[in-house]
């Protein structure tokens, strides 16, 4: 079976986004400092997390599953991390 | 002191939140179900292999009633290599008959349930994120949503693998990486037909696939694959040590695990529906902890109730398990008047008392053994390689299977005295 892309596989999934305001936050600083930033981009499964030009970490909150997968692994104080709002974020139609 | 809104609020519509909210409801009191998705279940995700025997005692027609997919009577399990694989494959009839396991896919299963709930007299609120536990004079009194307070005698939280209800409130250690997973799983579409041509099944007949080794690049952990009525669930659990340690892209191992030869065949032609993750609680019974407090119990996942047994991973029969013993505490606190942890101190006696206490105790040593590296990647290499040397018939003179499976042994690299060192840990830890 030929696997779609990641952006594919998610844009199949329903999402509720909030517009208004991301459940993600990092410390730039911080995060390259610990090595956090490495962390989190290889292991979220859902490729939110990548290095900008200026290797800054740009998170795609949009796609986000809602693991918890990058706060368990980030260093204490990098990510602030939280469900999103009531209502919003993914909708899984089967699980 | 304020009057409170209602007698419990439960805080996650999963299989914990939602059964016990029914047992409080069917109990006469006034339940709050507060979850965040859209619906209840919405959120969740498990691979999924559910154990239902509380839920028929619950409700005797659940097999008939709610939505289940298919009835597993058929086991496998598969050392997977990179280009070999050796598997057991186990049917038994009396699963069938006995209902014993069945797959089910968690939104529609938990929407049921929260129905279930609803009729029995529950409020049910959803879209709704609890954003803390509201706590007066060292108790917790309710919770916070928003602008809003909500209040009651009792909480339970069960919200989830996370539970970070009860990590904010400071009540709950947050756990090591050793102890979580994240498990990534896919929906694929197949058609009843095509399933149960390939896995030659019957109409409501399922097989589930447990798959150690290559199907994590030999990390801890391992790979599922379940059917469904139309659809293959299938995914792998990671442990988050590992998998940091091993700098690899999650995306990456479990794309692998699905192109290998052996997955790809079984499902080829099929449609991605949908894709997610979710953790896994793997610390077994070293990671519960305290589950009972002034005004606040604690049950299923945000418990860290799961089991991983290599073989089998086990969490929704643990959560409704907890969620029955939680209410059946919740309900004679109540009609004490004491929801102090010391009035609610029966539900941890009630759930060692049940088959979760029972199991976690059993399987106290399954984590440890399972940090074994061996099992992902030397055992499977060695069962291949003895019985490559029985089946590789290529003139060469052949010799006895002893001989081959002790030059198989030597190759490995493993020993003897850790083979068997191994052997007999696992079956004291599993
Ligand atoms: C890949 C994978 C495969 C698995 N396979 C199996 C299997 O085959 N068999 C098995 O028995 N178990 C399996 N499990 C484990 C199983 O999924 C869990 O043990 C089970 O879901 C626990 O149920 P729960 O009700 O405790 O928690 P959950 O199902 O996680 O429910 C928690 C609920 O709380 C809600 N919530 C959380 N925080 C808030 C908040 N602040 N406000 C409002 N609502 C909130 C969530 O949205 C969710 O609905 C698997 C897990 C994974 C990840
Ligand atoms: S919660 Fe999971 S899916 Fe969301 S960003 Fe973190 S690792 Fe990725």
């Amino acid at each position: 079976m030929k696997l779609p892309s990641i952006a594919e596989r998610l844009a199949g999934n329903r999402f509720h986004l909030d517009e208004e305001c991301s459940h993600i936050t990092i410390d730039q600083d911080l995060a390259r400092s610990t090595g956090t930033a490495e962390r989190i981009i290889a292991a979220c499964p859902a490729g939110v997390y990548s290095l900008s030009e200026d290797d800054s970490v740009l998170i795609e909150y949009a796609g986000c599953l809602e693991c918890g997968t990058c706060l368990a692994i980030a260093s204490p104080g990098v990510l602030t991390w939280r469900y999103p709002r009531g209502g919003f974020g993914v909708q899984f139609r089967d699980g | 002191m304020t009057e409170p809104d209602f007698d419990v609020i439960v805080v996650g519509a999963g299989i914990a939140g939602s059964v016990a909210a029914y047992q409080l409801a069917q109990a006469g009191l006034s339940v709050v179900l507060i979850e965040r998705g859209e619906s209840a279940g919405s959120k969740n995700l498990s691979g999924a292999v559910l154990y239902p025997r509380v839920l028929t005692d619950i409700f005797p027609t659940f097999l008939n009633d709610a939505p289940i997919e298919r009835k597993i009577d058929r086991n496998k399990i598969i050392f997977l290599n990179e280009n070999s694989w050796v598997g057991l494959d186990y049917g038994d009839h009396r699963l069938y008959d006995a209902g014993t396991a069945v797959t089910v896919l968690r939104a529609h299963l938990d929407s049921w349930l929260a129905d279930q709930a609803e009729s029995a007299g529950a409020m049910v609120m959803t879209g709704v994120r609890v954003d803390s536990l509201l706590r007066e004079n060292g108790r917790i009194v309710g919770v916070v949503a928003g602008d809003e307070q909500l209040r009651s005698h009792v909480v339970i939280a069960a919200d989830g693998a996370n539970s970070f209800l009860a990590r904010d409130a400071g009540l709950r250690p947050q756990p090591t990486t050793t102890q979580q997973a994240v498990g990534i799983k896919a929906l694929i579409k197949l058609g009843s037909s095509v399933i149960e041509e390939r896995f030659d099944l019957s109409t409501d007949q399922g097989v589930a696939y447990a798959i150690v080794g290559d199907c994590t690049q030999g990390l801890a952990g391992g790979g599922f694959l379940y059917t469904n009525t139309e659809t293959i669930s299938v995914g792998i659990v990671l442990r988050l040590d590992e998998l940091v340690a091993s700098q690899r892209r999650s995306v990456d191992v479990f794309d692998h695990y699905l192109t290998h030869p052996y997955i790809d065949a079984l499902l080829r032609g099929g449609e991605l529906l949908e894709y997610g993750c979710h953790l896994v609680n793997e610390g077994g019974q070293a990671m519960m902890g305290p589950l009972v407090f002034d005004g606040l119990v604690i049950a299923g996942d945000a418990a860290g109730l799961t089991l991983n047994t290599g073989l089998t991973i086990r969490g929704m029969d643990l959560a409704l398990g907890s969620a029955v013993a939680s209410a059946q505490a919740v309900i004679e606190a109540l009609a004490k008047g004491d929801t102090s942890a010391h009035g609610l101190a029966n539900y941890t006696t009630y759930l060692s008392q049940s088959f979760v206490g029972q199991d976690m105790k059993l399987y106290s040593k399954a984590p440890h053994f399972l940090e074994n590296q061996r099992l992902y990647g030397d055992y499977g290499q060695l069962l291949a390689d003895v019985l490559h040397g029985v089946f590789n018939l290529d003139t060469t003179p052949h010799r006895h299977l002893l001989a081959t499976a002790h030059q198989a042994l030597k190759n490995s690299g493993i020993g003897l005295t850790q083979l068997v060192k191994d052997g007999f840990a696992g079956m004291r830890a599993l």
